[in-house]
């Protein structure tokens, strides 16, 4: 008995000791994107092998948990950088600047996001508008611009246009906390919906009803959820030879052997077609750094410049292997300059 | 009534009783079937459940090397001419060299076709050849044998992960590198090897170089810290509860309590540890301390129950005869019940120490789901642990990561069971019956 007390007080006392000393930091934290994350790790692995500093943590948040984390104010236990799959919110910049927090910007590339079906089957091809019209939790009545609107009667793609394939619709996709679930509403099913004039006209008269109608996804089983796991939603795939799966443009990279992309309004998703911003359902990727930090906690401003360089987003830098696609020339030559200089984000 | 009639009646009630019994005897048979099929049903769905994590995982126990004759050229690896380990370190061009030796080796026509080349060979090659060079200054100048870590995606097809037979618009190896692959594999370039890397790294994004050591390291700390922390306090409630607390209304309150929180589900706990060892006392995020005072929280209800339990079946003639001998109450509990009751509350501990480990719900909360590379040194370093790793790894897009998830399932599965066997052994060594 006196032993065990004898223990635990030890074992409290060391406690409180090291606690004491994790008041220093010597190691970047990261948050963000669950979208960068497998970009951002690779980079930091590659920097913490190479250089003095320690590996940075990085922790997948997702973009909005990241921003906000990020911008929850200045010192040791909030995060040096944030991922981000969509540009910063001006409401999320605002609350950093009110926080005293200085952010610096940085686009480090694009991700496609493809609609994917199982090999054993034929690749198919879409337009936005029949995406929208498979997928839409309302559409106009009889597909007509100015048609009444209606709840999704679709059963099948022959249905949403006769050239497609007579199957039931059966999507997978992320859930809504995603941001890859983000863009593909803003990007796909939006970008189906302003195809009719008179859901467009709709978004002068009220934004509002406007997202609802042109972002809103069916609930009757059409659209399935399948999780932020993107390999799941691959393996799923390939049982259910049918279904489609939405998910970024990395897993299908590393999964060509099993899934094949869905051409989207003409286009395949590929490397070379999202690069060249002719694939339409793609967005831009970014970091952002707090400056109050750099030369606080060391190895941020090495950290920005390692990711910021042309072996690592460059047309053959190591990213590349890793799904990510690079930026055109001019804006990879003004952000590389940019991860040298840190300059100010004003919105 | 006569003798007749009495046989009559007799043998009715004998009738009855047999069909009765007859339809006990079924009832009871099918029962026992029941039973059987159920245990059954478990032990096949537990074979199927570890026959496909075993086959899955075995493969990340190896790993392929491919041996390469490398020059070891003084202009790039020392062009001053120092071979001192610090200078090696920073200044020798190693991958320059290895790219050299391939490029003369399998002449790749084009920078296309050299980094098809390159890409065969893991970005661990040039540490392996600058570790040889620098435990052997001696060697430079003159050309090497040295195996090599494989890309991952060279080990996927040597595992068979990655089919041949698929066109080479749909597999991750090309046919170029498929030729240079047969090539090697003819000249005996090509084996595996025992991935013993896999016990002794930490995270990495390129599924040959990941390993399991760094969650191991992390998962011990946390589960350190969980046990000092979660034992004596549990072991001190328990005693005081069962043996020295009134019993009223208060007492019955809390116990009901404690019933609870056993019940409560771990992410309720993870948000606690967010709110009160994050947000108010300061602790540094994604550390096994933290970690391990959230998990500790967890276990405490189950030592409390368990410990209560295991005093309960102490028997009261033990602390009479003690009490009669003149001993105080505090030396009935430490000289006697204790003792009696310490195997039952070992297992207790140690169950709840294995359900800990299993866990990452409250872990996701402090910021424990991370990419962390370094080994953790100590409680307060930035640290995941093996349930979480095995998560991380699930939602990696790189095929290799596959075999490299059932395989940290099968070693995460090795320390429960293990645990769980101490846990019997130590119940059936000390248990005593009355």
């Amino acid at each position: 008995m006196k032993k065990t007390v004898t223990f635990a007080t030890v074992g409290a006392l060391a406690l409180a000791g090291a606690a004491g000393q994790a008041a220093a930091r010597d190691q970047v934290r990261i948050v963000g994107s669950s979208t960068v994350y497998p970009f951002a790790t690779v980079v930091a692995e590659r920097f913490g092998k190479s250089s003095k500093f320690k590996t940075p943590v990085i922790e997948a948040t997702g973009s909005g948990g990241g921003l906000k984390l990020f911008c929850a104010g200045l010192g040791l236990k909030t995060p040096d950088i944030t991922n981000a799959s969509r540009r910063i919110k001006k409401s999320e910049y605002e609350r950093c600047t009110r926080n005293g927090i200085k952010v610096a910007e940085f686009k480090i590339g694009y991700d496609g996001i493809v609609l994917a079906n199982s090999k054993k089957t034929k690749r198919i091809a879409l337009s936005r508008r029949d995406i929208f019209l498979a997928l839409a939790k309302l559409v106009p009545e009889g597909q007509r611009d100015g048609g009444k609107l209606v709840p999704n009667p679709n059963k099948t793609w022959k249905d949403v246009n006769p050239a497609l394939p007579d199957v039931a619709i059966r999507v997978l996709g992320p859930p809504p906390t995603s941001g890859t679930r983000d863009a593909f509403n803003e990007l796909a099913m939006e970008g189906g919906c302003k195809s009719f004039k008179s859901l467009k006209a709709i978004e002068k008269v009220d934004r509002k009803r406007y997202k609802g109608v042109c972002r809103g996804i069916r609930e009757d089983g059409a659209w399935v959820e399948a999780g932020e796991n993107d390999n799941l939603i691959v393996q799923k795939l390939e049982a259910d030879p049918n279904a489609l799966g939405v998910f970024g443009f990395s897993f299908l990279d590393q999964n060509r052997d099993k899934v094949q992309g869905s051409i989207v309004d003409g286009v395949l998703p590929t490397f070379e077609n999202i690069s060249a911003q002719k694939y339409p359902v793609s967005r831009s990727l970014f970091f952002y750094v707090k400056k109050n930090h750099v030369g606080q906690i060391p190895g941020i401003r090495e950290y920005v410049r390692a990711f910021m360089s042309r072996r690592a987003i460059g047309r053959r830098g190591y990213l590349v292997g890793k799904g990510l696609i690079p930026l055109p020339r001019t804006e990879m030559k003004n952000f590389i300059a940019a991860g040298k200089s840190l300059p100010d984000l004003t919105m | 009534m006569t003798e007749m009639a009495r046989s009559v009646l007799i043998s009715g009630q004998k009738e009855r009783v047999r069909r009765g019994l007859d339809r006990r005897l079924r009832s009871e048979r099918r029962f026992r079937l029941y039973g059987v099929v159920a245990i059954l049903l478990a032990i096949l769905m537990l074979l199927f459940l570890a026959g496909t994590i075993v086959s899955k995982g075995y493969p990340a126990f190896y790993r392929t090397w491919i041996e390469v004759d490398v020059l070891l050229d003084e202009e790039m690896i020392a062009p001053d001419g120092k071979t001192d380990p610090e200078t090696l370190r920073e200044d020798g061009d190693f991958r320059g060299a290895l790219i050299e030796s391939l490029v003369a080796a399998y002449r790749p026509e084009g920078r296309q076709q050299e980094n098809q080349l390159i890409a065969m060979f893991s970005t661990d090659a040039e540490r392996t050849l600058q570790n040889f060079t620098i435990a052997n200054p001696d060697r430079i100048g003159s050309t090497i044998s040295i195996r090599v870590k494989a890309a991952s995606d060279i080990d996927q097809l040597t595992k068979g992960a990655i089919s041949r037979n698929a066109p080479e618009s749909g597999r991750k190896v090309t046919d170029l590198q498929l030729r240079w692959y047969d090539r090697m594999e003819k000249e005996g370039r090509i084996g595996t090897r025992f991935n013993a890397g896999f016990f002794a790294t930490g995270d990495s994004r390129e599924p040959e170089q990941a390993g399991i050591w760094g969650a191991i390291v992390g998962s011990f700390l946390t589960m350190l810290v969980t046990l000092i922390l979660a034992f004596p306090v549990g072991l001190a409630a328990a005693v005081y509860l069962e043996e020295f607390a009134p019993k009223n209304r208060l007492t019955d309150l809390i116990e009901v309590n404690i019933n609870n929180l056993a019940a409560v589900p771990s992410i309720v706990f993870g948000l606690l540890g967010l709110a009160v060892f994050l947000n108010f006392f300061e602790l540094p995020r994604s550390a096994p301390l933290v970690g391990g005072m959230v998990l500790a929280l967890m276990t405490l209800p189950t030592i409390i129950i368990s410990g209560r339990a295991s005093l309960l079946a102490v028997p009261p003639s033990v602390r009479e005869a003690a009490l009669g001998l003149g001993a105080s109450r505090m030396q009935v509990v430490s000289h006697h019940v204790l003792p009696l009751a310490m195997p039952g509350i070992l297992t207790g501990t140690i169950i709840g120490m294995a359900r800990a480990l299993g866990e990452t719900a409250p872990l996701l909360m402090i910021g424990m789901v991370a990419f962390i590379v370094d080994i953790p040194g100590g409680p307060t370093d930035a640290s995941t642990v093996m349930p979480v790793q095995i998560y991380l790894w699930a939602d990696s897009p790189e095929r290799g990561f596959v075999e490299k998830t059932s395989g940290a399932v099968i070693v995460l599965l090795v320390f429960l069971v293990v645990m769980n066997a101490s846990a019997v052994y130590l119940r059936k060594k000390f248990e005593r019956r009355w």
